[in-house]
């Protein structure tokens, strides 16, 4: 019997699913091949790393495996349940289970787009073309909108037309850094996930 | 969570209400099941669906959605009229014994103060007698005075009866007292029940009440402080809890310090107005206490040296909100015109809603819109969602490619406040950028401006402190040496928020966070866990206070002076949260002074947090009203039972009425059906929609029919169906089941239809299908209405049509 990876036999796994459900025959052959298999670890000489996982805020404890390909870029190899965790104890839902199609996709954006009023598609446009015009907006904005002193006299030094929300998938760190730069702004408009 | 989740296995009933927790925190589900498997705990769920928790449970009620307080309102009226109460906690630990002011009443529906103009109280009379030589509040350690909380509860439940809550919430009423009579032992000092709940609760016009009746109850039953006790919240995003901390919230600043109001010019006014005041005695009152050292740590630490005695401490630099500044204001605000850019990260406004088609409409009001994203969202495309005209959507539209978390370090801190520190795992993808390097390179590019051209108060600009090594990107750790804060005279990181000054000598970002970064390094990262139990559990309770950190100062139960008794001894000796070994507090970190004695003539109350110094059973904490009383959902199909003249909160936001917007609410005629909207295991919002395996196991969106309203209306599952509300509409498949039923209401039969949210015009099963999700949004479906305490949505209950397509 020739030498397969797992994930090869993975899919002679999911093929021979089909070809029992149609025979109705051979799980004995199937299971005498699986022992037979020469199983190399996908994760064999891998750097461990921990994450958590993106989804709720059960906070469970994840194993992510990377390995530097000769190219120099990182592949991640595997993300798995933490069995050291005293919240998971190593183990992850569906959605866990698959963080890593949502850590590495082919839908991901990967580069700055704009959309001119009116116009009728994305254009792609540089980092410094974007950052330069969003600070021209929100300096536009902020100028336009700010209120020094209200109707009573008091000095309330506000921004009222632009607002932030997000940050229920930043880090903490990233959170509290967003609060610090727009209430340095002056924003009141201030928002993320805990009420809807 | 005043608790946390593996703490849930030390509870013998679990009250589950407004949450699915086997579905949707399926891995946190296990410490229930542990509980239940291991300690033979009861699980009650009650909720509109029988779900994958319900069929674990020992009990389903199958209850009308938004109707729990009336539900708790009945079993907090079971144990007070049957005397179940846990004596000494209530006497001692409670507010029961204050006598509240002769102004205060209740009256068909409507607490004293209303002013039906405003839609709003004046809660002048929801307070306490005082005595006038010491100015604190009057307590009749009998609880026999007929002003006291005690007898006013009792009188105010006392309209709870069995029948009331069936006629109300659906459930019958030998299901109902089957449940209370478990309840109701839960009082006696060895027994403990935990109250779980998530949006299912909150995402009502009455969601802040819906929770303080729990919390009610618990105090009752003297459940909280206690491992296996406490108000547990299940949260549904990975950080939503870390950044409610960090203040990405209008009305707080980190560590839930209040927003200055107008009118406010010194530090002194702003705690006047904001902090809790000091009425007993025996009560420590310590976040009172401390108000102006953390207001005045966190100012020091955002402007450093302009931040001065003399200037109080740059107080003027923080904005100052004239009015509600809440989710669905900023798109109320953008259809009035006054919004002109808004920027979204991980949070796509389109879907959430409520009522996304007007949400999409104040989209296209905008002048400018940033989504930062690792993914396309239905925000960052709604200008060519199906069925718009994209030439005519003016918005300035910016998709910034923004890093995964697994992308970048930092901490996720989950449900039960624990901190835990992740990796960098791999490099950015393609050009992605981290949101908090957009945001710094975006502030820099604005101060430049400022710098250039002059503009609009430029200080707080000028003068915001980013001393990191690269202002432009500055390291996750840097920021989190900077949230802990530290001691401005020797250099060094603090070690607990008690250190903290108010005269500029010290800094802290969040001052509960403070502890979690000292100089001997990131406890965040801590990782001694179940490799090794004995060493890592001593008290076998499932602390394990070395793995991450948890606010505050590492303790792992809230409030947990309340978990021993007046001798400093644990109600249940089996399961001990903090005790007193005779010099000093024990167990748990001690949410009190670790050396102070039970019996010492100055010893504190155990609440050390509040101005009364016990918890609270009567609360002017908040607008609609002192106790907890039901009120029909905005759209219901039924008249309260208790007050059909006030049936609906009388204070909830109706934002287009105020707005003078057309009415969008619809009536029973119209929309005879209740519709509630919920959450799967396989997606998370709306971002798992990119997500392969998780589009497969969960394809297409749908509707959850009770089986008889479709065999009435000649609908089998997998038919397409329409369903509507005043203000949108979803076509989608049908899914006909026995899960939801026909209940009876207030003499009256009504169903219930199930909505999951998490489908739109972006993501896999969009692309593949030829309406492209056009009539996908469960969102556009619920209305624009909000609980008139925290403006949160009614997303949870609402009336609909249906028809087969």
């Amino acid at each position: 019997m020739p030498t397969v990876t797992r994930r090869d036999f993975l899919k002679v796994g999911v093929a021979g699913a089909g070809a029992l459900a149609a025979a109705g025959l051979g799980f004995d052959d199937a299971m005498a091949e699986s022992t037979t298999v020469k199983q190399k670890l996908r994760i064999a000489g891998a750097k461990e790393l921990h994450s958590v996982c993106p989804y709720c805020a059960v906070g469970c404890s994840l194993v992510a495996y990377t390995r530097q390909n000769s190219n120099g870029t990182v592949e991640l190899l595997q993300i798995e349940g933490d069995p050291d965790s005293p919240v998971n104890e190593g183990r992850l839902c569906p959605k866990g289970a698959t963080a890593m199609q949502l850590a590495v996709s082919p839908r991901r954006v990967e580069s700055p787009q704009y959309r001119a009023p009116g116009a009728t598609g994305w254009k792609t446009v540089s980092w410094d073309f974007a950052l330069d015009r969003i600070a021209q907006n929100l300096k536009a904005s902020r100028d336009a909108t700010f209120v020094t002193t209200d109707g009573n006299g008091n000095t309330v030094n506000r921004c009222e037309g632009i607002a932030f929300a997000g940050g229920a998938a930043f880090s903490s760190e990233e959170g509290y850094f967003a609060t610090k730069l727009m209430r340095g702004l002056g924003l009141v408009h201030l928002e993320q996930q805990a009420r809807v | 969570m005043t608790n946390h989740w593996r703490d849930i296995k030390n509870a013998d009933l679990i009250l589950i209400n407004g949450a699915n927790p086997a579905e949707a925190h399926p891995v946190g589900f296990q410490w229930f099941m542990r509980a239940k498997l291991d300690r033979g705990a009861k699980i009650i769920h009650a909720d509109p669906r029988f779900t994958r928790t319900s069929a674990v449970a020992d009990t389903y009620l199958r209850i009308r959605t938004g109707t729990d307080v009336a539900y708790f309102g009945g079993l907090i009226n079971h144990v007070l009229q049957n005397n179940l109460i846990h004596d000494e906690y209530v006497r001692n630990y409670t507010n029961a014994s204050f006598i509240v002011k002769e102004a205060y009443g209740f009256n068909d529906g409507l607490f004293s103060g209303y002013d039906p103009a405003k839609r709003s109280y004046n809660i002048a009379s929801w307070s306490y007698d005082t005595d006038p030589a010491t100015g604190f509040a009057v307590r009749d350690m009998t609880l026999e005075n007929p002003r006291s909380v005690f007898q006013l509860m009792k009188q105010h439940y006392s309209r709870y009866t069995p029948e009331m809550v069936s006629s109300i919430t659906g459930i019958p009423v030998n299901a109902f007292n089957k449940v209370a009579d478990l309840v109701g032992q839960m009082g006696k000092p060895d027994k403990v029940m935990t109250i779980v709940y998530a949006v299912g609760l909150t995402h009502h016009t009455t969601g802040g009440q819906l929770i303080r009746s729990g919390a009610v109850l618990q105090l009752l039953l003297g459940n909280m402080g206690r491992p296996g006790g406490g108000m547990n919240a299940e949260r549904g995003h990975a950080n939503i809890q870390g950044n409610t901390d960090h203040a990405i919230s209008w009305e707080i600043l980190p560590g839930y310090l209040k927003i200055p109001a107008p009118g406010q010019k010194t530090i002194a006014d702003y705690v006047a107005q904001s902090a809790p005041k000091k009425s007993d005695p025996h009560s420590w009152n310590f976040f009172g206490l401390n108000y102006a050292k953390f207001m005045v740590s966190t100012l020091k630490g955002w402007y450093g040296d302009t931040a001065t005695k003399g200037n109080e401490f740059a107080f003027n630099f923080i904005p100052k909100p004239a009015s509600n500044s809440s989710w669905m204001t900023i798109y109320d605000q953008a259809l009035k015109g006054k919004m002109e850019g808004v920027m979204l990260s991980g949070m796509t406004a389109a879907s959430i809603g409520p009522d996304s088609n007007q949400v999409r409409q104040a989209l296209g009001n905008l002048k400018w819109l940033v989504v930062m994203d690792a993914l396309p969202t239905t925000s960052s495309e709604f200008w060519h969602a199906p069925g718009v005209d994209a030439s005519q959507v003016k918005t300035e539209v910016f998709m910034l490619p923004a890093t995964h978390w697994i992308e970048k370090d930092g901490s996720f801190v989950n449900s039960g406040r624990w901190s835990q520190w992740k990796d960098q795992v791999i490099p950015p993808q393609g050009q992605a950028r981290h949101d908090h390097w957009i945001l710094a390179d975006l502030f820099q590019r604005v101060k430049a401006l400022y710098k250039a051209e002059g503009g609009k108060f430029a200080d707080p600009i000028m003068s915001l402190t980013l001393d990191y090594k690269n202002p432009t990107k500055p390291e996750l750790d840097e920021i989190a040496k900077e949230i802990n804060g530290k001691d401005l005279t020797t250099g060094k990181q603090m070690t607990s928020f008690a250190n903290l000054k108010d005269d500029g000598t010290t800094t802290t970002g969040d001052w509960i966070y403070t502890g979690s970064y000292p100089d001997s390094g990131n406890l965040m990262k801590r990782r001694s866990g179940i490799q090794d139990s004995t060493t890592n559990d001593p008290t076998g309770m499932g602390f394990y206070p070395n793995w991450a950190w948890s606010w505050p100062l590492n303790r792992r139960v809230m409030y947990n002076r309340a978990s021993a008794d007046l001798d400093g001894k644990a109600w249940d000796p089996a399961r001990p949260g903090i005790t007193w070994n005779g010099s000093k507090w024990v167990g748990d970190v001690p949410d009190y002074p670790a050396t102070l004695a039970p019996h010492d003539p100055n010893a504190w109350l155990p609440f050390i947090m509040n101005g009364e110094g016990v918890g609270r059973l009567f609360s002017n904490g908040m607008v609609d009203g002192p106790f907890p009383e039901h009120y029909e959902p905005i759209e219901s199909p039924v008249a309260n039972p208790l007050h059909p003249n006030n049936s609906a909160s009388p204070v909830a936001f109706l934002y287009d009425k105020a707005a003078g917007r057309p009415d969008r609410f619809g009536t029973p005629a119209e929309y005879p059906y209740i519709a509630t909207s919920y959450r799967l295991t396989e997606h998370e919002h709306y971002v798992t929609q990119h997500v392969p395996h998780l589009v497969q196991l969960q394809p297409k969106p749908f509707v959850e029919i009770p089986a008889e309203l479709a065999s009435a209306k000649g609908i089998k599952s997998g038919d397409q169906v329409r369903v509507s509300s005043k203000r949108g509409k979803v076509e989608v498949l049908a899914l006909v089941t026995k899960r939801l039923g026909p209940m009876t209401v207030a003499g009256q039969k009504v169903y219930q239809i199930g909505i999951p949210i998490h489908w739109g015009y972006v993501g896999i099963a969009a692309d593949s299908d030829p309406s492209h999700g056009r009539y996908w949004m469960a969102n556009a479906l619920t209305p624009f209405v909000g609980d008139a305490n925290a403006r949160t949505p009614e997303f949870k209950a609402f009336l609909v049509n249906l028809e087969k397509i």
